[in-house]
């Protein structure tokens, strides 16, 4: 993979004096929809008409009866200053859609206020408006025209808009006949050009190869150094902490967290999947374990010794088994398995096949030192067997628990100050010299 | 301070271009709809672009392309001479005007009408992609497939002008009359339209009163027959249709019969009322689109 010029990961010292009227102000904005009632949904007009006779004689039999309500966004408040980047994070369903579509006037609010400072361009899907017949030229036209640019500043981009989506050899044929990707750049590659003050994105990053991804990122990351304000919705956790200066923690369509990308970041991780820090069974039959062997619980650890399902790259994490033996003197060795993105990084043996003696709990605990693991989604699996002399499978379970590790992007992990994406399923911290040879 | 003096000064240079800028206030809708013509304006190089969009798309993906504009009135129009204008006898009943550019002559703006309000009432729905990603003043939608119509109409003139050539046509002064009949007609459509597709998006079923309510519709307009066969006192009814004044309109410019200012003034005041009646609907609907599609 050829590596982009690595992009400056400090930010702008903050600001003790006026930072002047905030580029997006919003206050109190909640959002409500009608579920299950028919009002909102499309209904026919038989029905609507129906309706007409049938509410009031309703009315008078069952009393006043609300439509059941749900509240996307609830006494959403915040303030953005002019040239700041936020990420907006949240799981499915928080309500960071709705605030998006709230703030570029795509539906209104129900209560609230927002006001905004300068020409506001929004990319919530590439590629709004592109007709598959019509040519790249005429679609980047189109588009543009939907995005809100004039004519004149579209033909002023054209050769730039082209050139960022490496289509010039097909900028005359139906965009019907590009591949996936060419369609993406170019759709991107419109929107990036708008030159907003304000650029709202939500998931660009989410479609397109790893080869797009990076462009897309290094452009936001440079429109971002050029002092517009930019509001970004993602999954991505590592594109909000590296692209970010701030970062929002929506939940059931409220703001839990406000702050630095990487403690917002953190939150959000540590809140979705705490659950997952520990697994444990009761002591009974369902454990898993045969032949004397009884799995307890399994747990992911700080240094400290605290269950948490959330490290950072940098930190050291200690996996803790816990089982019971049922019969004396049986010998065995625990092992455990890290996967992610579906293959396995490692596997942790231990080192000699033990013979556990007297009947009873026992804990095996295995340090996983600091910046080894890359940023994801780790599963950890655990199998317990004897190969020496006896042979013998004690206990087997493929995924016992899963953690999350992310990468605060200080500077002093294996990224160091690179903020893209790296492959690979370990992140070890190796040195690197340079020396003058000659 | 002193220092820092040139970063500051700067700085509050930015402040001061910030300050400037327009603030745009987003609040829940309060109160009745109204129509920012302003921002219409501003919009109206989308309006252009949907509407080429439509027709470049429409004439791509058609074998006859154009043809098709003139094709359906050229054929209406030689049904009716036949039918109506020979065998129904209402050859007799157009003064010294030749039945089939009279009939013409009433054809290509209804169609035009017809094909502009079936066009745009199934606008909105079928825009639901643009109406759900991105914001733009939505009567963008209906006004650009009025336009797509418009396209049409002015192809097909050309066929109108071969008539005039063959049937050695006298051009008048009230020629000079045509846009203000255009006018009404575009502004009839757009309201018409504007309502429809409000009205399906909110309740499907109008869907299926399209074709009928046009087909009735052309019955009371006097496409096929001349408005002279209304009896007198009710042509003030007649006229509340606001395209039978239009289309003698575009008759007495076209052919030169008699300007019957009555009637005709009255059909202008309705397209203008169908119009602004339309479009009020449609904004106070329009704001639940989003949530609605």
């Amino acid at each position: 993979m050829s590596a982009a010029p690595p992009l400056p990961v400090e930010r702008p010292a903050p600001v003790d004096t006026d930072p002047g009227p905030p580029a997006i102000s919003v206050s109190g904005v909640s959002k409500q929809y009608r579920i299950g009632g028919r009002e909102e949904a499309y209904r026919t007009f038989r029905e609507a008409l129906g309706d007409l006779v049938s509410a009031p004689l309703k009315r008078l039999r069952n009393g006043k009866q609300e439509a059941p309500t749900f509240l996307a966004l609830k006494d959403v408040s915040f303030e953005v200053p002019a040239g700041q980047k936020v990420g907006i994070i949240g799981r499915n369903g928080a309500g960071k859609s709705t605030l998006l579509k709230v703030l570029t006037r795509i539906t209104e609010p129900t209560t609230g206020k927002i006001q905004i400072r300068g020409r506001v361009a929004s990319l919530l899907e590439v590629g709004t408006g592109f007709h598959p017949e019509l040519t790249g030229r005429e679609n980047i036209f189109l588009n543009g025209a939907v995005l809100g640019m004039t004519q004149a500043e579209i033909r002023s981009r054209f050769d730039e808009i082209v050139a960022f989506a490496e289509v010039e050899r097909f900028i005359d044929t139906p965009v019907k006949r590009y591949s996936s990707g060419m369609y993406l750049r170019l759709a991107f590659a419109v929107a990036a050009h708008l030159e907003p003050e304000i650029l709202i994105i939500d998931e660009v990053l989410a479609v397109g190869d790893m080869q797009f991804q990076k462009k897309c990122l290094g452009k936001m990351q440079s429109l971002g150094q050029t002092g517009r304000t930019i509001l970004f919705v993602s999954h991505n956790m590592s594109a909000v902490t590296s692209l970010c200066d701030r970062a929002i923690l929506l939940d059931q369509g409220r703001i839990v967290a406000d702050g630095r990308p990487e403690a917002v970041v953190g939150q959000y991780l540590s809140s979705s999947l705490g659950s997952a820090a520990t697994a444990s069974w009761d002591d009974s039959e369902d454990a898993p374990g045969v032949n004397g062997f009884k799995l307890l619980s399994v747990s992911v650890r700080t240094r400290g010794g605290e269950p948490t399902a959330v490290f950072s790259v940098e930190d050291e994490l200690k996996v803790e088994i816990v089982y019971r033996t049922t019969l004396p003197e049986i010998r065995f060795r625990v092992n455990a398995l890290l996967s992610t993105q579906g293959t396995c990084a490692f596997v942790c043996v231990e080192p000699t096949e033990m013979v556990r003696g007297e009947p009873g709990v026992y804990a095996s605990t295995v340090t996983i030192p600091g910046n080894l693991l890359a940023e994801g989604e780790y599963i950890l699996g655990l199998s317990v067997f004897a190969s020496r002399g006896k042979k013998d499978h004690l206990c087997r379970v493929e995924e016992v628990l899963s953690f999350q590790t992310y990468d605060p992007v200080t500077g002093s992990s294996a990224r160091g100050d690179y903020t893209e994406g790296m492959l690979g399923v370990v992140r070890p911290k190796c040195e690197w010299r340079l020396e003058r040879r000659q | 301070m002193v220092s820092h003096g040139a970063a500051e000064l700067s700085r509050t240079g930015a402040l001061a271009h910030r300050r400037d800028q327009p603030v745009l206030t987003i609040e829940p809708p309060k109160g009745r709809a109204s129509i920012n013509w302003g921002e219409l304006w501003v919009y109206r190089e989308l309006l252009y672009f949907l509407t080429w969009r439509d027709v470049k798309v429409r004439y791509k993906q058609t074998a006859l392309g154009a043809t098709w504009a003139i094709l359906q009135p050229v054929m209406t129009m030689i049904v009716f001479t036949v039918f109506f204008g020979k065998l129904a006898g209402l050859e007799g009943r157009t003064g010294d005007v030749p039945y089939p550019i009279y009939v013409f002559t009433g054809l290509l703006p209804w169609t035009f009408f017809a094909n502009a309000i079936t066009n745009s009432s199934n606008s909105v729905l079928s825009s639901i992609n643009l109406i759900t990603k991105v914001y733009f003043p939505r009567l963008i939608i209906p006004l650009s497939a009025v336009g797509v119509s418009l396209v049409d109409f002015g192809v097909s003139c050309v066929v109108l002008l071969g008539m005039m050539v063959l049937y050695k046509t006298a051009v008048t002064a009230q020629l000079l009359l045509l846009p203000l009949f255009l006018v009404g007609t575009v502004l009839c459509a757009a309201g018409i339209g504007s309502l429809l597709s409000a009205m399906i998006v909110a309740y499907r079923d109008f869907r299926y009163v399209v074709p009928f309510l046009i087909q009735i519709w052309m019955y009371v307009t006097p496409v096929i027959y001349p408005s002279s066969i209304v009896p007198e006192r009710w042509r003030w009814v007649f006229s509340l249709n606001p395209m039978a004044g239009l289309i003698d309109g575009y008759r007495a410019a076209l052919l030169g019969t008699p300007l019957q200012w009555g009637p005709i003034g009255l059909s202008l005041a309705m397209s203008a009322a169908v119009f602004f009646a339309g479009v009020y609907y449609y904004r106070s609907v329009e704001r639940k689109f989003a949530d609605i599609i």
